[in-house]
This record gives structure tokens, sequence and C-alpha cells, in this order.
């Protein structure tokens, strides 16, 4: 029986040797950084669209097909999924992606969170319990995810370690040169306000030394009202806060209105290569464009 | 070992395989996991510290080289201070639990995620019989003024390495204010047979069309659609049983579903329920009792999933549920379903929103019911207790087949962020009158009706949920009857996460 179920497990592992890793990631910043690290040695397919609000995409059947034949599932691990890809895993029936599995492969992991609630309290809106889950657009936590996933698919295919260590040697020297650069152009607005719509945006202001701490919102989630959004305006004044940010699913004519009334500039930006124009080109393309849009826009706006 | 043995084969070779194999070697299996997951610990630690290092170090390079190239002026702010906040790891705020900080559920911190849904419902209607009558749901409102429409724990998570659980506990208070219980779902689920098969096991509701599987809470609607009451029942099918089900290997998305539950009870409605003795299609039910296989209910569902575009997915299934009846000696229930759901969401949706939603299903049930009589003794006298249409008269009804269909559809907009506008239309009836009818009249659980529910959902937050709705109700020979329902929902715990 044993070697029965030895032979059947070796005939699962045997068969993606010899073809390219099928990797399924659940948001484009994770599979941008995937496909740096895994080259042409895996496929990725990606489940959440760049333009798409990452807490709420649909539990497509289709999405059940495609987990069912990968090799390997890679997700943010922080919970930013959690309204859709549970659903999805009960019924994938592979294991090679089940938890502890080495297919399974959960980013945040090696990453400082930020924002861990002490207590969980749903009247202060929807917090996440393991912290603020959008910590791709601080380019180093994407430096610890590139190098994180270097030893998963190592562990996945042996064979390729080098190329899959390499590969990530690239894309860190390249980002490595690249914050340098984002540093120093964002060096001289340190300390300025941002406003944004979601509170998606800390792990970039931490980096950057900026402040993005007001929001279109009240609280995560809770959608912005009238009142609150007169708040944020005579805050905006007061703090002389000319720039508000819009992710591409978000109100954007909400962000106008305040804009209006402050003076201020609506700019479109996206958590996600390919969410906002010239961004296709992966993750540095995207934070290219973040922070030269950013720098831009808060040198006209003094 | 042993004692599984009996449970093991009835579940399949391929568990005993896991079983097996999880005995042999679980001791050092843990002990390998333990290792590799210290390494795996150290290994992060040490990659995000050489990251903070290697960075710093360029950083300060730069530096370096910028100090000893004064010309290059126009080099702004890169910070010559060695304790540049910007470098620094960003540390973690969380703090270690401490007894005074409330137990946390859901997420990853808890082996069992933990929600509670409340649903209640406040409203009128023209209805002289609301109860049964015009709402024949069992967590329908069915009363003028406060309905519990029921409040349901539900506590899930991975059993172990090869099991997920699932229970559904709804608690509920009646029309005669009655606190009660349901047990809606308890089963567990294989997570990794081999050849894309799935089995669960335990008290779960029959995978037949769309609305049958969903909990009261994830409905579009205040009440449930009339052909699921009429032909499934009030509560809908549920029993304990197995399921097995296979993803089929198509490029699109494709699962075939076969489940064996028990046919008795009032979640059998169509098939050996008894109706608490009461008449039911002209007879009084009875439990026949188990004596072959055959007096299993039996299920077999084919669905599949194609998206139509990147905005829009279209999913569509086809169930059959067979099973033996209590209206006779030897009669049979089939009962053929198809469904079809379409939704469209654009590709900058926020939180979901805007999206549209078609749901259509159709179902047909063909009843077997046997000969009956109320003169049960044969005296040719309606002696006592046989009186059971209270008309004083003897009916004697002939083995017959009663066909009855309906159909629901309904539409939903999304229009804006927390906010949907709904509309169902319903119909259901039969294909022509019985012969109990003859002698009875006509049987009110058979007669036509339609009935169209126009409504307005807001939701505060996903948490949250009122909901005010419209009832349109024409029954034939009744005549119309209009209702209004506000119904309000509360969810405390771990997220819903819904399947498509």
């Amino acid at each position: 029986m044993k070697r029965m179920l030895a032979g059947l497990v070796a005939l699962f592992v045997a068969i993606p040797a010899y073809a390219k890793l099928n990797v399924v990631v659940t948001t484009p910043d994770l599979a941008a950084v995937a496909r740096e690290v895994g080259g042409d040695q895996v496929e990725i397919t990606t489940l959440a669209r760049p333009t798409e609000d990452p807490h709420f995409v649909d539990a497509k059947p289709s999405f059940i097909v495609r987990l069912n034949k990968a090799n390997a599932l890679i997700e943010g691990g922080a919970e930013l999924e959690n309204g859709w890809l549970p659903p999805l895993l009960a019924g994938v029936r592979n294991p090679k992606i089940q938890s502890g599995q080495p297919g399974r492969i959960f980013c945040s992991e090696g990453i400082s969170m930020r924002e861990v609630p002490t207590a969980l309290d749903r009247s202060k809106g929807d917090l996440h319990a393991t912290g603020n889950p959008h910590f791709m657009v601080d380019p180093l936590n994407a430096r610890i995810v590139a190098l994180h996933l270097a030893d998963a698919f190592t562990r996945l295919e042996t064979s390729s370690a080098g190329i899959f260590s390499a590969n990530a040697r690239k894309f860190t020297d390249a980002l490595d040169a690249k914050i340098i650069e984002w540093e120093r152009m964002l060096a001289p607005f340190k300390g300025r306000e941002i406003v944004a719509y979601h509170n998606s945006w800390l792990y970039f202001a931490e980096r950057f030394e900026l402040k993005i701490e007001l929001f279109l919102e009240p609280k995560p989630g809770i959608p912005p009202s009238p009142s609150h959004l007169a708040e944020v305006i005579s805050k905006m004044k007061e703090m002389n806060a000319r720039v508000v940010i819009v992710d591409p699913y978000l109100n954007r004519k909400t962000a106008e209105t305040v804009a209006r009334g402050t003076d201020a500039t609506v700019l479109d930006v996206a958590q996600f290569p390919g969410g906002v124009k010239g961004t296709d080109g992966g993750y540095i393309a995207l934070m290219d464009y973040l922070v030269n849009s950013l720098a831009k826009a808060l040198g006209e706006k003094k | 070992m042993k004692s599984k043995s009996l449970w093991a084969s009835s579940l399949g070779l391929g568990l005993a395989a896991l079983t097996c194999y999880a005995d042999d070697s679980a001791t050092v299996e843990k002990l390998h996991q333990q290792l590799q997951q210290m390494q795996e610990n150290f290994n992060r630690t040490v990659r995000e510290q050489q990251s903070q290092i290697e960075v710093l170090k360029k950083q300060l390079d730069e530096v370096q080289r910028k100090q000893g190239n004064p010309s290059d002026a126009t080099a702004p702010g890169v910070q010559t201070n060695p304790a540049n906040a910007s470098t620094q790891p960003l540390g973690p705020t969380a703090r270690s639990w401490s007894p005074t900080d409330p137990i946390r559920i859901g997420g990853r911190s808890a082996v069992v995620d933990i929600s509670l849904v409340g649903t209640f419902a406040a409203g009128t209607s023209t209805a002289h019989d609301i109860e049964g009558g015009t709402q024949l749901g069992g967590h329908d409102p069915n009363q003028r003024g406060f309905t519990v429409q029921g409040v349901e724990l539900n506590l899930q998570g991975a059993v172990d390495p090869y099991f997920r659980g699932n229970a559904n506990i709804l608690f509920s208070v009646d029309s005669g204010g009655e606190s009660f219980i349901e047990l809606e779902e308890a089963w567990l689920e294989t997570v990794s047979l081999p050849a894309n098969l799935q089995l669960r096991a335990g008290q779960y509701l029959t995978e037949f069309g769309r609305l049958n599987t969903q909990h009261p809470h994830t409905w579009g609607f205040v009440d449930t659609s009339l052909v699921n009451s009429r032909l499934l029942g009030g509560d809908g099918v549920r029993n304990p049983g197995i399921r097995l089900s296979w993803l089929v290997p198509t490029p699109f998305y494709s699962e075939l579903y076969f489940g064996a539950q028990n046919s008795q009870g009032e979640t059998a409605h169509s098939f050996r329920s008894d109706h608490e003795g009461e008449p039911f299609l002209g007879r009084v039910w009875n439990d026949r009792g188990v004596h072959s296989l055959g007096d299993m209910l039996y299920t077999a569902r084919y669905a599949m999933s194609f998206d139509l575009s990147d905005n829009q997915t279209l999913l569509g299934g086809i169930s059959t549920l067979l099973g033996p009846n209590g209206a006779g000696r030897n009669t049979d229930t089939q009962i053929y379903g198809a469904d079809v759901y379409w939704k469209w969401k654009p590709p900058t949706a926020h939180a979901g929103f805007p999206f549209v939603s078609l749901q259509t299903e159709a179902m047909l049930r063909r009843l077997q019911a046997g000969a009956f009589s109320n003169d049960f003794d044969g005296s040719g006298m309606l002696d006592a207790g046989e009186d059971l249409f209270g008309d004083g008269l003897i009916h004697n009804s002939p083995r017959e087949m009663l066909t009855d269909w309906g159909i629901y559809s309904q539409f939903l907009y999304g229009f804006r962020k927390g906010w949907v506008a709904g509309l169902r239309g319903d119909y259901v009836g039969r294909t022509k009158s019985a012969s109990y009818e003859m002698a009875h009249g006509d049987d009110p659980a058979r007669l036509g009706r339609w009935r169209v529910s126009p409504n307005l959902t807001w939701y505060p937050s996903e948490f949250s949920k009122i909901r005010l709705q419209y009832n349109y109700d024409a029954r034939e020979k009744t005549g119309v009857d209009h209702a209004i329902w506000l119904q309000f929902e509360l969810l405390l715990g771990a997220h819903t996460a819904h399947k498509f």
C-alpha cells in the first residue's frame, strides 16, 4: 500500500519536473516580482486584475481550475485576499498548495507588518488581524519578497536554484540602485502631507518619510460621509495638504470634490503594475511612476 | 486503526491510504516539520537583516561618493545621518497577548473561524395566512410585527491535514414565541483525495440548484423563492449523508456531484417526510422506513462556468433529486432543476460595486402518490379519527402522478457602493389538477401562484445590512395579497467569504 502511494506521489511530483512551474499569484504586485525571480522557468497566472479592488475579487469558478493545476500559490499572507481566496481553496483539491506545503507561499513572511491591532474592534472599521496588508509599496519589502520567492522556487525546483538566485540578485541590484534614486527624488518633500482615499499607502509613506495620515474614508472600508469630507477639507487647509491620491477602483469624483475645495491635485496611483497607464513594465516601472508623479505633483503645489 | 477501519472502508480506498500513511511516519514527519520551520524562521530573519544591511551599505557608499565629490551639489537630501529613520527596519507594533485582551476570533490567530449572523424582519401582510400561506419558507418573515429569521452560528476550519470542517447551527424563535435550534450543517470534507475527487460527509445542504445550498443571510431577498419552498420544502433539502464531487478536467470549470442522504424528515419535504400526520397532497404520509439502498435520497448535479469576458461570468447547472416518498407504499419522487447565474462587474469596481447579476432557477417535480382512502378500516363508514378532511366524507383517491413546476428569476443591481436594487419574479403551479383535487377541491399546495418582489438593500458595511421589500402575491382562487418587510442583519466574527 505504502509503496503504491509512494509511486503515486512520485508520479505526481515527476510530471511538473519536465514543464515550467505553474504558479498562481493572487495580486499583480506579487506576480510582477515572481516574474522577475522566476524568469522563463515559471508560468505565472494572476487572479486579481491590476485595476481591481484587491479586497473584493469575485471567487470565480474559473479560478478553481487554475488553482487545481498549479504547482504553487503565492499570496500576500496578510488577509488582503480573505474575502475570496478561502472559498476557492475549499474546492481546489490540490494537495500541492495546501497550507504547510512548499507550494503554498505567503509573501508577508519576513515582512515587519505595521498597524497590527492589539485589539480587533470592528467599530473601528475593517481591520486586519495581521496588520496593514499593503506592504508591497515599500520597495524594501519587495526586496525581501524577491529573496523569499527565490528560496521558495528553489524548494520547488531545485535544479533551477542558480537561475532563481541570479534572477533575484539581478532584481534586487536594480531595486537597490532605484531605492537610492527614489529616496533622493522625494527627499525635498520630507514630512509633506498627502491625502489618500484608503489607508493603503502606509509603507510607502514610512519609506519616503511622507505623511499619508488623512483619508477620505472615515474608517477602513467605511464609505466617506459628507461631514467627514468637510472635516478632511478643513484639515487639508490647516496642514497645507495639496495632493490627493486615488487608486483606480476608488471613487475619483469624491477626491475631485475634495480637491476643488482645497486647490489640490488629484493624482492617479495604483498599488499594482498596470493599474495606471505606463506601469505595465513591472514593479520598478510602477514605483518609478509613483515616485515621479508624486514628486511632480508635490513640486507644483508648494 | 482497528476502530477506524469500518469508517475508512466506507469512505473508500483513498482515505484508508491516507490514514495508514499518517500513522506510520507521523513522528518523523513532525520532527522534520519542526526542524524545517525553525530553519525557515531563521532564514527569514537573516533575509530581512541582509536586505536592510545591503541598502544601508549602498546608501553609505553613495553618501561617501558625494562627499568626496562636493561639486555634485544637485543631489538633494541624501541623509548623512547614520541614524536615518528611513533605513531603520520598520518595526512591528505587535505585542504579545495578555489575559486582559479580548480573545481574537477569525484570521490566523485561531484554530476555528467563528461567526454569528443574526437576521430579523419586521413588517406586515394583507394575507390571513402569512405563515405557511403566503410565506412558505422556514426562515421567511411569518407574522405581522417582528420575526427572528434566524441567528446562525458558523464554525469552520481545518480539522487536520486531511479534512476541513464546517458547522452551521441556527437559533430562532418561532411565531408562537418558542425558541428552537436547527442543525443546518455539520460536515467534514477531504482536502487531498487523488483524481480531483472530494468527499463530504455529515449533515449538509443538498447540492440542488443555487438557492438550496445558500444560507438565508446570503439571499438577495427577504424570503425564499416560491418554487424552492413548494417543491423542496420550507427549509430546503438537507439531511445527513455523503457527497462525492469530481472536478472534471475540462479547460473550463465543471464539476459533478453525487450525493446519498437520508430521505426522511421535514427537510425531505417531497420524500419520506410524514408531514407530522397532516394530510399532504390528499393523503396521509407515512415514513416507510429504510429497507434497501433504494430508500435513500440521491442527488446528482453538473455545474459549469465560463468567463464570457473579463467582466462577465456565467455559472449554470442541472440537478436532479431522486428518492422514495411517503405518499404511498411503493412510490417515489423525482425533482429536476436547471439554474443559471450571470454576473457583470467592471474592472474598477470598488468594494464589489457596481455590479449586475441575474439568477434563474426552474424546477419540475414528478411525485407518485399511492391509492388512498380515509376509510382506513374499509368499513364503508367514517369512524372516529377518519374524518381527515373535515367534511364528513369518505375520499378515495387512485394511484396517480402529480406533476408540479415553478420558476423564479431575480435581478440585482448594485448601483453604488453599499446599495443594491433587486427585482424578483416567481411562478409555481401544477401541470393539471389531480384526481384527489376533483373530490376535495383544488389544493392550495398545487394551485397556480405568482409573485413580484422589488426590493432595496443598503449595506452600511460588509457586516450589516438593511433591506426593504414589497411582495405582490397573486394566488389562484385566493386573490392578491400585499406584504412589506424590512429586514436587518448583523454579522459578528470572521469574514464571511462566499462561493461565487
